[in-house]
């Protein structure tokens, strides 16, 4: 599980630069599927047929990541960038960022005095180039970085960049590879463009019209020094999401999970997120509306290169997906 | 010139009744099939009905106010109707409704100032319009309630092909699309003049899913921050310096393959380009990219000089690269593209 989770988060792809992220997981789930395909935004669709008797189930998970995008390069071959979902200058400086090519950089800030000046604007990424034209020989205007720092394993937790939301992809491969026969037909979507809008999901639920959503998406934990108020905790269980500013989780939904995780003894913990989406949120939304819901992996330090997952939560989270994926759905 | 009567068109969101006749006038008999939808979008095609739809987007409405109220003494109150920035706003000659009735922003002159009142601008909600009536009900008879407000302004060329007027976003991206349109394409391109993209791309998404395309481009006059005390890092594009290509914004990310090959087509052809250097904004290519089932898309745009103001500055010679580059790429996917 490990060594899975490892090639998922450690690959590059931020917003829109997804290809190597799918190239990977598509290698690992292909032989699970019985019929995989990618569409014009790049989300990758892999199907997992049921015996034709249940329900058609939309199981997505985002294989995109935040990142920084280059906006201008200087003469001296600094770097200017802005946000590719939600950073904070302050998580972002000092760290190493990679682009698509391997080139890799350091961002770097002008003077600041007050941390609370430290905007975007006053950082920039420093790739090693003496001066303009070695630094347009790697990197181009409108190239995109994602954080870069290898894995670490700590036992039973990891900490990585990009477990929002590998370690999402992660649970639905390893459900893949899990799950015995179903009734229903499973469509496993590795969606492009969540931390920018949710707008893979937006797009693939409609070409795939499903009856039943289902968003694997890590959650944050309210259980560290001084947190802010939440009932969620690493190595609890799985996180079954009530609510969050994107989706009101169908009470249907919520229930089929919180009575399968009851039935097989998973455990599990209730989530509400204050703020945040899923792509719950946009499949939902989708034609005529989709009753959809959201199992969270309970993650530390979300969007930085240090999210730190409990494998404990990551187990529970792929059995409870594998048991309601098995079992007849009414809804 | 198109450019200088679409400019001085009047064409609030929603209102876009008079952009619409000009254009319906401009490309009549020379397209293959013209309507127009409940939202009031202008929907064009040339070319071939069967085949990957290609849409091109460029919307008809501007940024302005509307009146929404009268002041005893004979004066409008008005609200926004997109974003305009309350530092343009104060004492300038408007054209309130359809039939045009000068007006002035009025404002406290300097002399009667403290200097608390000189540290921000005047909110625009303080603000009322005087048209000369000196009663309620003499602008009453004169005006009525959602009638919409422009900047007066004359469009007209200058320097060394460059244009100033009103409303260049993006009536500049309808001349774009105009000229497209008047040629002869074998792929079915579908010119869309969308309504209400100052208030969130509300026609381009009507617009979109019913024509399903393949491909969008839409067609911009986009930011410039080429002015004076702006350094180097900071200018996000050019006027004169070619079309600008959007990176990304707050309503898309360009397709990979799409931006490669609009990027490579221009490099192949020494069409001049720029890439729009702001992540800021967002236009109609983030309802087509995600309508329905999904589609590719870029933006292409004209860089403009002071826009959502009373006068933006453009370049003629972009203006002519843009609808080369919008070419090039409709020659380009004859054969058919694979996003």
């Amino acid at each position: 599980m490990k060594d899975l989770i490892r090639k998922f988060v450690e690959a590059y792809g931020p917003s829109g630069y997804e290809d190597k992220t799918r190239a990977v997981i598509q290698d690992e789930v292909e032989k699970y599927a019985s019929g995989i395909s990618v569409d014009v935004l790049g989300n990758l669709i892999a199907l997992k047929k049921g015996d034709g008797t249940g329900k058609k189930i939309m199981i997505a998970g985002h294989m995109d990541e935040i990142g920084v995008i280059v906006l201008s390069i200087d003469d001296n071959g600094f770097l200017r960038f802005s946000n590719v979902g939600g950073l904070n200058p302050a998580v972002v400086l000092g760290q190493r960022v990679v682009f698509e090519n391997g080139t890799t950089g350091v961002i770097g800030s002008e003077r600041v005095d007050d941390l609370k000046d430290l905007k975007l604007e006053k950082l920039f990424i420093d790739i090693g180039a003496k001066n303009r034209q070695e630094a347009e020989a790697k990197v181009s205007v409108g190239d995109m970085a994602g954080f870069h720092l290898p894995m670490v394993d700590l036992g039973t937790r990891l900490v990585s960049k990009g477990m929002d939301d590998r370690i999402g992809c992660a649970v639905m491969a390893l459900a893949m590879q899990r799950m015995g026969r179903t009734p229903n037909d499973c469509y496993f979507v590795f969606t492009v463009q969540e931390e920018v809008g949710l707008r893979g999901a937006r797009t693939s639920a409609f070409a795939v019209s499903p009856d039943l959503g289902i968003a694997l998406d890590v959650t944050r934990t309210g259980d560290t020094p001084k947190s802010i108020t939440m009932a969620v905790g690493l190595g609890k269980g799985a996180a079954i999401k009530v609510k969050d500013a994107s989706i009101v989780v169908h009470p249907k939904v919520k229930n089929l999970m919180t009575e399968t995780a009851k039935k097989h003894g998973i455990p599990y913990q209730f989530e509400v997120l204050e703020a945040g989406g899923t792509d719950s949120g946009a499949i939902h939304m989708t034609k005529e509306g989709v009753p959809s819901g959201v199992i969270s992996i309970p993650t530390r330090y979300i969007h930085s290169q240090c999210e730190m997952v409990d494998l404990r939560d990551v187990e529970a989270c792929v059995n409870l997906l594998v048991k309601i994926l098995e079992g007849p759905v009414n809804l | 010139m198109l450019l200088g009567r679409l400019c001085e068109a009047v064409g609030l969101p929603g209102q876009e009744g008079e952009v619409r006749a000009i254009l319906r006038e401009e490309l009549g008999g020379r397209v293959d099939e013209m309507r127009s939808d409940t939202i009031g979008n202008l929907i064009v095609r040339k070319g071939p009905a069967g085949g990957p739809r290609v849409m091109l987007a460029a919307h008809m409405d501007e940024v302005g106010f509307l009146v929404s109220g009268f002041t005893k003494d004979g004066c409008l109150r008005f609200v926004k109707a997109g974003g305009t920035d309350d530092r343009v706003i104060l004492t300038k000659p408007v054209l309130v409704g359809p039939q045009r009735l000068p007006g002035v922003i009025g404002s406290r002159p300097y002399h009667l100032e403290t200097d608390k009142d000189r540290e921000g601008p005047v909110k625009g909600d303080k603000l009322c319009i005087d048209i000369g009536c000196t009663s309620k009900e003499e602008a009453e008879r004169k005006v009525k309630l959602g009638d919409p407000v422009v900047f007066d302004t004359c469009f007209a060329e200058f320097g060394e092909g460059y244009v100033k007027g009103r409303a260049l976003d993006d009536r500049i991206g309808c001349a774009v699309l105009a000229e497209v349109l008047k040629q002869d394409w074998s792929v079915p391109v579908w010119g869309v003049f969308t309504t209400q993209e100052e208030i969130g791309s509300r026609g381009a998404t009507i617009a979109a899913y019913s024509i399903q395309p393949e491909m969008g481009i839409a067609l911009e006059g986009t930011v410039s921050a080429d002015v004076a005390g702006v350094d180097n890092d900071g200018l996000v594009t050019e006027p004169g310096k070619g079309p600008a290509i959007g990176i990304m914004d707050s309503g898309s990310i360009p397709n990979r393959k799409m931006l490669a090959q609009v990027v490579g087509l221009a490099k192949q052809h020494g069409v001049p380009f720029q890439f729009r250097r702001t992540t800021s904004g967002g236009n109609d290519a983030g309802p087509i990219q995600r309508t329905q089932a999904g589609a590719a898309t870029v933006t292409i745009s004209v860089p403009c000089k002071n826009i959502h103001s009373p006068v933006a500055i453009a370049s003629m010679s972009d203006f002519d690269n843009c609808v080369k580059l919008v070419g090039l790429f409709l020659k380009s996917v004859e054969g058919g593209f694979r996003a």
